[in-house]
Parts: structure tokens; sequence; C-alpha cells
């Protein structure tokens, strides 16, 4: 382990990476889902942290970590309708209401979480390594080895990727997000469409926020996903809001975590502090390449994002 | 499709209740507004402290007695008063041009950063009369360096100004950390990971027999300062046009990217400004945990005071009251500070769902208005 250039430590990273990029991967594929629809939501943070205390706390008490994960996303899912309702509805501001939903999230995930601080997981999400791919040398170990939620959202991103782009209402759904009058006049129903891909993407940031407290650190502390859900935000832009993209970052940004984590572990010469910095300067690294990118290929948000959908304005 | 009725509720949904624009909101509307938001948000968080077993009563009582209840509380108040009023400020002017600045926790931690070097390295043997403006100016740069770089990213590269502040908060925080455990470390400091106390003359005087410093003045001047700038020069009105329309504002000449790099290092300044005054006015040395999100809270003070400097002072004031009554039941109930926190979004939600009832009206509309004809639909 000492060795940081041999092949056993990059293997050993790449699998922390993984699961490490999972719990982002989550909270960044609902956002994705969310802002396609038009809708910022900035309550990532706060939602996650509440999947994360609801997840554990079910486990704690039922011993199922699929119950856990399963409460996760509602959780997730009941906190994003709050924000629904407000810019959805009354038609108030997304940003303000986002930081509010992540303020809210987070001192009540505090308070309410103020038992469970510390106390071990009778449940949760361990390794388990699929037969046969587990044995590919290297490969096999990196991605095989890993948690039931990881393997899910293996097959949640191309699942996602061919839901927006190959089918109708994939194209719906894109449509909500780029011209909500068109999608209007198409005949969907703009607000409610937007209301259930809001609380889908809060519940998937709430199995994001479990996929910390029940795989990858089991437990519960204040605050414990650290800035990762506005980690997820930027990666939506950074994947240019495609779920494919949106993956790479993530794991990218695993890889990020667990390098400084292992870097620490190995006793390299830099401060701690310092590599923890790592993956927040990344994070404006990524962006500030994200925007030349964008603007190179013409590629941005969607066109209505942010803004409420008011329909006699366009009527 | 122009239609002289104003659409009504769609076939699929027959609601007769249906939100209508207000030709302008009132100032009275506004200010029940806030008033109603937050009873209400006392209401579910006392509905929230029921669930969980506590005497919501007993808890806001004690809460309410800790912040104001006496002179030596209210004192206290004030002294959390001082961060919050100027972090306030701060976001509040960077709101008012759509500059989602949420960066003021890592612009204040910026500002205590500089103003502590001043003081422990390059002046330390200075009289009051020049530390402590240098220090002041320490923290302005500080807050300002931290507010321009997303500042300077926004309006050269069009990179969301959101998350990269936000991403600063972490990196300033650990930087920090890295400082008053490394290379700034009191090394007579007992393991406790803080620099050495600063000199007496970096002190800011304080009143009387309390904790409240120089630094509520200021707060305050900055707030007549924020009001000058934005009421009566050039600038302020290029701030308020801006964050009406960008574009309308560049159509007629105003430098949209030199405005944006300007507001955040303003919006920054004033956050470290904050800093600088924790440090010197409270803890006397740099350390862990300077701040308990007084930046973060920041964001709430901006919109529940409307953006405006006199609403922010007042807003600053009521928040920070709920800051100390959070410690208070912490100290003698034993139950989490977070309690704070939790209502202030419950709060920011209130005002924002009322905001909209006072733009908008409730109608109510007779379904023989009919419905708007959705030919055009299928």
């Amino acid at each position: 382990m000492n060795d940081i250039t041999s092949i056993a430590f990059l293997t050993s990273v790449l699998a922390a990476a993984i699961p490490a990029g999972t719990a982002i991967l989550y909270a960044c594929l609902g956002e994705l889902l969310c802002e396609r629809a038009g809708v910022l939501n900035l309550g990532v943070e706060g939602m996650m942290l509440m999947g994360a205390l609801g997840g554990f706390a079910v486990a704690y008490h039922t011993e199922q970590a699929w119950l856990g994960a399963i409460a996760a996303f509602a959780v997730g899912g009941a906190l994003a309708s709050i924000h629904a309702l407000l810019v959805v509805s009354l038609r108030a501001n997304q940003v303000v209401s986002g930081l509010a939903l992540t303020l809210f999230g987070s001192g009540l995930s505090a308070f309410l979480g103020r038992d469970l601080v510390g106390r071990p997981a009778p449940a949760s999400f361990g390794k388990v390594a699929v037969p046969l791919l587990s044995d590919i040398p290297y490969l096999g170990s990196i991605l095989f080895r890993q948690d039931a939620l990881v393997y899910v959202s293996y097959g949640l991103v191309p699942l996602l990727w061919w839901f927006v782009f190959r089918t109708r209402p994939g194209l719906n759904l894109r449509a909500l997000g780029e011209n909500p009058a068109t999608a209007d006049a198409m005949g969907l129903n703009v607000a409610a469409l937007r209301y259930g891909y809001v609380i889908a993407g809060g519940a998937l940031a709430g199995v994001g926020g479990a996929a910390i407290s029940l795989a990858t650190n089991p437990g519960w502390s204040e605050n414990m996903t650290a800035g990762r859900g506005w980690i997820a935000v930027a990666l939506v832009i950074f994947g240019t809001w495609n779920p494919a993209r949106a993956a790479f970052g993530a794991y990218l940004f695993g890889g990020v975590e667990a390098g400084q984590f292992r870097l620490q572990g190995a006793g390299v010469p830099i401060s701690s502090f310092y590599l923890s910095m790592l993956p927040y300067l990344f994070t404006i690294a990524v962006l500030i390449l994200a925007s030349r990118e964008t603007a190179r290929r013409r590629i941005g948000a969607p066109a209505a994002l942010g803004r409420p959908y008011v329909r006699e304005e366009r009527g | 499709m122009t239609q002289p009725q104003p659409a009504a509720a769609s076939p699929e949904h027959p609601a007769v209740l249906r939100l209508e624009a207000r030709a302008a909101p009132s100032q009275a509307v506004a200010v029940l507004v806030s008033i109603v938001s937050v009873a209400l948000a006392l209401l579910v968080g006392g509905l929230v402290l029921l669930a969980s077993g506590e005497d919501p009563i007993a808890v806001y009582r004690v809460m309410f007695t800790g912040a104001f209840g006496s002179r030596s509380s209210l004192a206290e108040t004030l002294v959390k008063t001082i961060p919050l009023l100027l972090t306030g400020l701060g976001v509040g002017i960077a709101f008012r041009m759509q500059l989602w600045n949420i960066g003021a926790e890592g612009q204040l931690y910026l500002g205590a950063i500089a103003a502590t070097g001043i003081a422990l390295f390059v002046l330390p043997d200075a009289p009051a009369s020049v530390l402590i403006p240098a220090m002041v100016l320490a923290g302005l740069a500080g807050g300002a360096v931290c507010g321009a770089i997303p500042g300077f990213l926004r309006a050269r590269l069009g990179v969301n100004e959101i998350i990269t502040s936000l991403m600063l908060n972490y990196v300033a925080i650990l930087l920090a950390d890295q400082l008053v455990h490394g290379p700034w470390r009191n090394p007579v400091g007992f393991g406790f990971p803080g620099t050495e106390q600063l000199p007496d003359a970096a002190w800011l005087p304080r009143w009387g027999t309390t904790r409240v410093h120089l630094g509520l003045a200021f707060g305050l001047v900055a707030a007549l300062l924020v009001w000058v700038v934005l009421r009566r020069t050039r600038w302020g009105y290029e701030i308020g046009v801006m964050g009406g329309n960008e574009r309308a504002a560049r159509y007629a000449g105003m430098a949209t990217a030199r405005n944006i790099l300007l507001v955040m290092a303003f919006s920054g300044a004033l956050a470290g400004l904050a800093g600088m005054s924790e440090v010197a006015g409270i803890g006397h040395q740099l350390q862990r945990n300077l701040s308990p999100g007084y930046g973060y809270t920041a964001i709430i003070v901006a919109w529940l005071g409307h953006l405006h400097p006199a609403g922010i002072t007042l807003v600053a004031f009521l928040l920070a009251g709920l800051l100390v009554g959070g410690d208070q039941i912490q100290m003698s109930m034993g139950l989490p500070a977070a309690i704070a926190p939790m209502l202030q979004g419950t709060i920011l939600f209130f005002l924002l769902g009322g905001e909209a009832l006072g733009r908008y009206r409730l109608v109510r509309r007779s379904p023989s208005a009919g419905p708007r004809p959705r030919a055009e639909a299928r």
C-alpha cells in the first residue's frame, strides 16, 4: 500500500472510486431529470442528507438495508415535493427555494438524527462479488466486487440515457425544459409532469444519501454528505445534461475522493487539509472546462431552466 | 392564440381556484407576509418538536428569553448580529443583481485569515490606530478576492457562480484549518488548534462589560453605505437594471462583465469584514469553527429583509436572536442547536410561498367562465 505507483494501489483506488462516485451519481441523475424538465433544484444537499438519515434510521430499526434505501427514496421525494409546490405551483424563485431546501434538510436531519450519531449500522449494503465477472483480472475487482446500490446504478445510467434520448416520454421531458409553451401546445400537462420529475429527482438524491449512510460510510453523522450534493449539481453541468457523461463525471469525482483518502493513508507528505481541498478545487476546474466546451459545441442548459411556466404570458 | 380572457383551468384540471397576478404587490402585504411566514414556521417547528417528544412552548420560551430576555442576552444577540448583518448585506447586494453568491462563509474565513495574518506577522508591534485600519483593509481585501474569483469566472467564462462560490467555502475553511493546525499554530496552545492571541492593539474596543464590539458600527456603517450606493449612485442604478434584465443593461451600454466582477468583490469584501471583526472582536485569534454558518444564514437574512439594507439590519438582529436562542436550548435543555437552521429553512419556505401569494391573488372562478378552447392542443 505504501508504493503509490503500484498496480495494486491503482486498482484499490479505482475500486474505491466506484462506490464513492455512486452516491454522487444517484444525486446527479436525479438533478439531471429535474433540470431537463426545466426546474433547477439546489436542494440536493439537503435531500441527500435527509435520505442518508432516513435510510440509516429505517435500516437501524428494521435491520433491512433495502428498506432503508426505499425509505431514503421516499424521503427524498417528499422533500422535493415542497420545492415542486413552491416553484411549479406558486412560481417562487427556484434558486432561493432550493437553498431553503438545503438549509432545511441539513438542519432537520441534524435535529432528528441527534440520537443516531455514532451508532453502528446493524444492516448495510456489503460488497457482493458477481460470479465469473469478478474474476476478470483488475477490472473484475474494480467493477464487480461492489455493493448492490452500485449494481443498480450500473443499470440506471443506460436506462435513463435511453429514456431521455430514445423514447417518446423522454422527448416530452426535453420539451418541458426547452420550451414548455410548445409542450403545453402538444397537450402535455406541464405542471403535473414537472411535479413528477422534481419528485423523482429528489427521490434519487435521497438514494444517493443512503448510498453513503448505508454503503460507503455506514452510520450517521451531521452533514455527512460534506458538499457532495453541490458537487452533483456541478456535475450535471459538466455532464451537459447527459446521463452517460454525468456518470463519467461522477466516477472521476469518486476517483479524486478515493485517491485523496488513499494518498493520506499512504503517508504522502502533503497536508491532509490540502488533499481534502482537491474535490472542491476539481469541481471548479471541471466547471471551467465545461463552460469552454458548452461554448464551443453550443450545447447549453435547457432553455427554460429556472423559469416558471405561466401559460397566459405565452398563450 | 391571444385570448382576451386569461386562460382558465384546463379541462383535465377543473380547478376553481387559480392565481392571478396583482397589479403591484404592496409594501404592507410584503411586511405582513414576512411576519406570517415567521409565525407559521414557528408553528411547524413546534409540531416537529412535539412529534419528537419535546415541549414546544418550553423550548420557545427558553429560546426567547435566552435571546432577548435580559441585558446580557440582548448583548449576545447584538454580538451575533454583527456577522449576520455584514454577510447579509454582501449577499443581498449580489442577489439584487441576480448574482447568487452563496460563498459568504468562505469569504468570511478568508477575511479572517487575512486580518489575522496582518496582526500576527506583518504589523505585530503597530499601535491600534494603525493596526485596526490595516486589519479592516486586509479583511475587506481577503473577502473581496474570494468573491472576485467566482465573479471573474462568471463574467469572463460564464461559469455558474452558485457552485464555484460554494466550493470556495470548503476550500477557505480547509485553508484556515491547515493554518491553525500547521504553520500558524500556537506552539504553546496546549494542543488546541488555533493561532497565538492577537496583540492587544488588534482587539476591537468593547461596549462596557459586554462582548458587543466595534464591529457593530462597521455593520451599521456598511448598511448605510449600501443604501447610499443603491439609492444615490449610478452604480447602484446599474445593479438594479442588471438584476431586472441583463440584456437590456448591456444594450444600454452598461459594462455588465465589469459590474459582475465588482459586485461579487464588494459582496465578498463585506463578508470578509465580518470575518475580520469576528477575529478582532470576539476570538482574538484564528481558530477552527470560527463561524457556525453565518454565511449561509446570510442568505435568509438577505431574502427575509427583501434585499433592502434596513430590512437586512432588522432581520439580522432577529435571526441573531434565533441563533443565540438555539445555543441556549443546547446548553440548558441538551437539544441540538440545529433547531435554529431548521427553523430558518422553514421560515424561508413560508416566505417564498407567501410572496407568491402576495404577488398573485387567489381567485375563485366559476366554471361558467369556461375553459379555454383547446382545439390546438390535440
